[in-house]
């Protein structure tokens, strides 16, 4: 089915594979035609709003710090800048609690919808199937790391450049927001602290906005895996994140 | 010596200062301070019953423009009934005496009052060379400071020097000059920041301290709450613009003239707390926004540090060339899209060669 599917070399599994906790990852390989019901629902809802919320906030976020082009006529005509903000903070707050409820689903999920929250750095097993993914992404063997859930290395870039750079969005975001809201806000009792902890705002900005252009990259490389990974790995990504099933087509 | 034991209504009277003015003045500072017409009789009250509290005015590494803005207090009487109405004792730029004299105020005002005096400090401390850059009466300044803070009632920390250490402060900072708040730890510090403070806004902190015998609520950085709680963007004029997406997008065009929002032009409105924008300057004729010029951001912490006063997204400087948020993150973006690129190529290649040699026959697949 892929452009770049070749013979199979070893069998399914030989590689790094992940699976669930409480089952010796190493020995868990999926089989051949076997499917794992990985993404539950709630997960899939909020991966695709998730996804949207990052593109209204990227796209207004970009306009607010480098407007469009000057209109003219009567102010009172217009209510450009208003619109993209409100955009950005409507989306922020749909953003925020949709991470919120994420965080709570992950302690009430299924074991996929831990995994992107945390690395196992401390178990052998994991560290061991870091290095071999590593080594399949960096070309150097055709041991394709077979698993249901997240690969060794997307959970660390999930942590590192998804996770860590929203929060820090989500707040440094409610801190700029809260100057607007004024100081009674809880907007302000809450994240005020970020704009005392920086002093000068304007530095939050900059920041903010480094923190936009991470989440950029984020959904660069995210982007880039999901497809590489649904076309070589012999299972199904693309398609997981609609149905929630993982199909392993198995490598002939 | 002042007689310390008047009241200010008294000094006023002596003053030759009418009780028309007077009642004026009190009127004005209950409105300048937010207060309704009904806070007026307690003004006055305060004003003829209490004595004036003495302040000293220190000035260490400056450029006195906190004292010029001072002066120039809008409503005529109120620059003459301000001066009089705190006690001031010890100000080495305007007073009267000087050299030992000048010294001797200093002495008998902190030993006399000990605990019931102010001091406003304009300027800051610069600490380099065990404080060789600023010398007052040949002692370094900031060991006169100290000892002048040490029995006060709290300290005023006027302008941006005091408060936040200001162009003295800006990198490289040569003479090591530290705000006020990090000499001075034990202490209330009020910072009234500003390049200078607005005048009324000096006057209007100075009426509250001694008519309501307490300090006005503070924010969490020290400034306060009632001058310094919005941005100037949050109350200008050219509010509508901003909203309505009008900006000035090079001087003298059309918005320019028309008076767009200059948020394009690197207006610092939107992250500067200040008053300006409801205040305004020179008897509130005006102010930077409404010359058609933006808000540098002044009363800022490290604003000279920002980058240009010119663009709206700061300069980077901590990779050896400047460059801004966009510059770095379009840089990050082609690095990871060029990545991107390379890695997909190199997986194409690979496995278009790992299949030749495969159909090949023998190939050793890798």
């Amino acid at each position: 089915m892929g452009l770049w599917r070749t013979e199979s070399r070893e069998p399914l599994g030989a590689g790094a594979s992940f699976g669930p906790e409480g089952i010796e990852e190493e020995e868990y390989a999926p089989q051949a035609g076997e499917t794992i019901y990985v993404h539950e629902a709630p997960v899939r809802l909020w991966h695709w709003l998730n996804a949207a919320c990052i593109v209204i906030l990227v796209v207004t976020g970009y306009l607010i710090g480098v407007p469009l082009p000057s209109t003219t006529g009567e102010p009172s005509e217009w209510y450009i800048m208003g619109y993209i903000r409100f955009a950005h903070f409507a989306a922020s707050y749909i953003f925020t609690v949709g991470i919120t409820f994420r965080f709570f689903w992950a302690t009430i999920g299924n074991y996929y919808s831990r995994d992107m929250f945390y690395f196992p750095v401390w178990r052998r097993s994991w560290t061991n199937n870091f290095m071999r993914d590593l080594r399949w992404k960096l070309l150097l063997t055709d041991q394709v790391p077979c698993g249901a859930g997240h690969s060794p290395i997307t959970r660390v870039a999930m942590v590192g450049l998804f996770l860590l750079p929203s929060l820090f969005m989500i707040v440094t975001g409610f801190a700029l927001y809260s100057e607007a809201t004024g100081r009674d806000s809880w907007e302000h009792h809450f994240f005020g602290w970020i704009v005392e902890f920086w002093r000068n705002t304007q530095d939050i900005h900059t920041l903010h906005r480094l923190g936009m252009w991470v989440m950029l990259v984020f959904t660069v490389i995210h982007i880039y895996m999901v497809v590489r990974d649904d076309i070589l790995s012999g299972h199904s990504v693309i398609g997981t994140m609609f149905s929630g099933w993982r199909f392993f087509a198995g490598r002939r | 010596m002042p007689e310390l034991d008047q009241t200010y209504w008294e000094r006023f009277h002596r003053l030759g200062i009418s009780r028309r003015s007077f009642l004026q003045f009190c009127t004005l500072a209950a409105a300048g301070l937010g207060l309704g017409h009904e806070a007026v009789p307690s003004i006055v009250q305060a004003m003829e019953g209490k004595p004036r509290i003495p302040v000293l005015w220190l000035h260490g590494l400056e450029c006195t423009c906190c004292s010029e803005s001072f002066i120039r207090s809008s409503h005529p009487q109120v620059k003459d009934v301000v001066m009089s109405m705190i006690s001031l004792d010890y100000d080495d730029l305007i007073m009267a005496a000087a050299g030992k004299q000048a010294d001797a105020v200093l002495e008998e005002i902190t030993s006399t009052y000990k605990g019931r005096y102010l001091v406003a400090v304009e300027g800051n401390v610069p600490l380099a060379e065990d404080g060789m850059y600023c010398f007052i009466g040949g002692r370094p300044f900031g060991e006169i400071l100290k000892e002048v803070c040490h029995d006060a009632l709290a300290v005023v920390a006027w302008g941006s020097c005091a408060s936040w250490g200001c162009v003295q402060a800006a990198r490289p900072n040569p003479t090591k000059s530290v705000p006020i708040h990090s000499v001075i730890r034990d202490k209330t510090v009020i910072k009234v920041p500003g390049c200078p403070p607005i005048a009324e806004v000096m006057t209007g902190i100075l009426t509250y301290i001694l008519t309501f015998d307490r300090f006005p609520e503070l924010d969490r950085q020290g400034r306060p709450k009632m001058f310094f709680s919005q941005r100037i963007h949050d109350k200008c004029y050219r509010r509508p613009h901003f909203d309505a997406g009008q900006f000035v997008e090079t001087w003298d065009d059309e918005g320019a003239r028309k008076g767009y929002c200059l948020y394009k032009m690197g207006c610092k409105g939107p992250t500067t707390y200040n008053a300006c924008s409801t205040i305004g300057w020179n008897d509130g004729v005006s102010f930077p926004i409404k010359s058609g010029h933006g808000c540098i951001g002044c009363s800022e912490d490290k604003f000279w540090d920002k980058g240009s006063f010119y663009s709206r997204l700061t300069d980077i400087q901590n990779f050896g060339v400047e460059s801004n948020a966009d510059q770095i993150g379009t840089a990050a973006l082609a690095v990871a899209g060029g990545a991107v690129a390379v890695h997909a190529a190199a997986t194409s290649f690979k496995h278009m060669r790992d299949k030749y040699r495969d159909e090949g026959g023998g190939g050793s697949g890798g």
